[in-house]
């Protein structure tokens, strides 16, 4: 079998929507799993309920909301086009956001988990040894939850990587602004492009596979154990 | 002399803390009492680990806690080195980066202990390429106190720092904590339930009772106390004894010390002479004559005494307990047939003599 002729654009796109997405879902997810890690509050169930909602939810469920939510006077996309002008739905901006509720709880889960393994008595070390708390954050608890933040990171790149159904719901079908992988390999399929199809799917599972390889191997190298 | 005042209250579900204390701040002070007493949480309490919800807090001049005028510096800023029961070294950095992680964070008109100072002392310095995960119990603890030491604390707090040892590694700390205190002069509030460990290193002590303080005072009055139902019930009471080994009787398997001018004999010591030695004697192996010592006794150390108060003994209805003043408190517990054949009355000079115990 040949290489054949591809449009490589989907590809190229779907691995800067992954990238993005992580970025801010690190940004977003690093003070929520804390939250969660460290609160005696009593909403603390909720919101871990919340944020796990994603993995039950069927993905059309989940992008008609964010479609609506997206859309011009949406709860998000209306301030958004009063803030920016321009719409949210079929934008790469509009994907990027529909990912980050999409992946959340596959970085949310992992950080709150190393968190929460690191708990509290190292972090009363550092302070009383006249570290501020964000400091602390960043030279002791940051550090001891690696482990934490690699599992996130790749679990949240390679969700983002295999979204089909929210893509579609929220982004559409748009060719090097919204047409991802997974949309690309479905395209294929509707007009039976065998071949095409073949080699993307084959790309992803062979991608999807090295990744998680890495990442299981260093994460059984590294030095830190925590407890 | 400077002192720290304490005072902090906190309603636990069926616990009530409520501790009020002055203690100088100088030398080592214990905060000692059964499991559940509070002492951990006095002393998280003045590091600024736990708020208590009132509390006021003062070392020397400076306010720390002040709930009734909404002070409260956190512990960051409060200079105080903590050594935890665990000594929750961070697995991430080497034994060097674990010990100038405080250093680092302090501010370096503040610095006034060295790291190789530390390092000699604590004998660090075979660790310092180790792996934090490989050290022993032992050895890490000692990083730790050398790593709040350099934190360059005002106050050094430390939560029963040898409970989680052996007794190995217990006897091998043990003189570094003592040294502690005379090389760096950082006052130590030392939490312990271990008596023999408070007896060999405090020099003041707070006794915690269900949450609030049964008794503070130099240990020396402490431990002649009989109204503490937790040092008489565990037979420590009698005096505590600061002397200096003046020569060993290899001959004899003697070492005598000095006390006031005064001369005891205790079985032979292994430290050197001039060497200071704490000295322990229970009430009931001390003995009194009234007048002249006899000519002839096989007791080898007796002290001139006054008695300074006569009560009942707490355990025994046929003993009496008889408080003396030998330039420092002492604590005889003797018959009470003697008690009436003697006469004994406050006032009076008599001479104690008493079998010794080093403390070490």
């Amino acid at each position: 079998m040949s290489i054949p002729e591809m449009d490589w654009t989907p590809l190229w796109l779907t691995m800067q929507l992954a990238g993005v997405t992580v970025v801010v879902l690190l940004l977003v997810g690093t003070p929520m799993a804390w939250w969660l890690a460290f609160t005696r509050s009593r909403f603390r169930t909720l919101v871990e309920a919340i944020v796990a909602l994603p993995i039950v939810l069927p993905p059309t469920v989940l992008g008609f909301y964010l479609l609506v939510a997206l859309g011009p006077h949406g709860l998000i996309g209306g301030p958004w086009k009063d803030l920016t002008g321009s719409a949210l739905s079929f934008t790469f901006t509009g994907l990027v956001i529909a990912s980050t509720f999409y992946s959340l709880p596959f970085v949310v889960q992992p950080l709150h988990g190393a968190f929460e393994a690191v708990g509290k008595k190292p972090l009363e070390a550092a302070w009383s040894l006249g570290a501020s708390r964000l400091d602390a954050f960043f030279t002791v608890a940051s550090p001891m939850a690696v482990r934490g933040y690699l599992s996130a990171v790749v679990l949240g790149f390679a969700h983002t990587l295999g979204e089909f159904g929210v893509v579609l719901m929220v982004g559409g079908n748009i060719p090097g602004v919204t047409k991802v992988l997974s949309i690309a390999i479905y395209d294929h399929v509707e007009v039976l492009e065998y071949t095409q199809a073949h080699f993307l799917s084959a790309m992803l599972l062979a991608f999807s596979f090295l990744i998680l390889a890495i990442v299981y191997t260093v994460n059984r190298r590294l030095p830190i154990h925590v407890s | 002399m400077s002192q720290l005042d304490a005072r902090f209250h906190i309603d636990y579900p069926g616990f009530r803390f409520d501790v009020a204390c002055r203690v100088p701040l100088d030398g080592l002070i214990a905060v000692f009492g059964s499991s559940g007493s509070g002492k951990t949480t006095l002393l998280r309490c003045i590091a600024g680990l736990t708020r208590a919800s009132s509390g006021f807090l003062q070392f020397d001049e400076a306010v720390w806690q002040d709930d009734a005028r909404g002070v409260f510096l956190p512990v960051e800023r409060r200079r105080v080195g903590v050594v935890f029961q665990e000594a929750r070294l961070f697995p991430h950095l080497t034994v060097t980066q674990n010990l100038t992680y405080g250093m680092k964070r302090s501010s370096p008109s503040s610095r006034r202990i060295e790291f190789d100072h530390v390092s000699a002392l604590l004998r660090l310095e075979p660790l310092f390429q180790r792996r934090v995960s490989h050290l022993s119990g032992g050895e890490q603890q000692r990083v730790a106190i050398g790593r709040a030491l350099l934190r360059n604390p005002q106050l050094l707090l430390m939560d029963e720092p040898l409970a989680s040892l052996d007794r190995q590694r217990k006897k091998e700390i043990v003189p570094f904590l003592q040294q502690l205190n005379r090389e760096f002069r950082i006052p130590v509030l030392y939490v312990s339930h271990d008596l023999h460990e408070v007896l060999q290193l405090a020099n003041h002590m707070v006794l915690l009772k269900e949450g609030s303080v049964a008794a503070t005072g130099p240990i020396q009055d402490v431990f002649a106390r009989l109204d503490l139902p937790e040092l008489v019930e565990s037979n420590a009471v009698g005096a505590i004894l600061e002397t200096r080994i003046v020569e060993h009787e290899p001959h004899f398997g003697l070492t005598r010390v000095e006390f006031l001018g005064q001369s005891l004999f205790l079985p032979q010591q292994a430290l050197p002479p001039g060497a200071p030695l704490r000295v322990q004697i229970l009430s009931r192996d001390v003995s009194l004559t009234v007048g002249a010592p006899l000519a002839a006794s096989s007791a080898l150390n007796a002290l001139e005494a006054t008695i300074t108060e006569v009560s009942e003994s707490p355990g025994d209805p046929y003993a009496v307990e008889v408080k003396l003043d030998v330039g420092s408190p002492l604590l005889a517990m003797i018959t009470r047939k003697s008690f009436h054949q003697l006469r004994l009355k406050p006032g009076q000079q008599v001479h104690a003599s008493f079998k010794a115990v080093a403390l070490n």
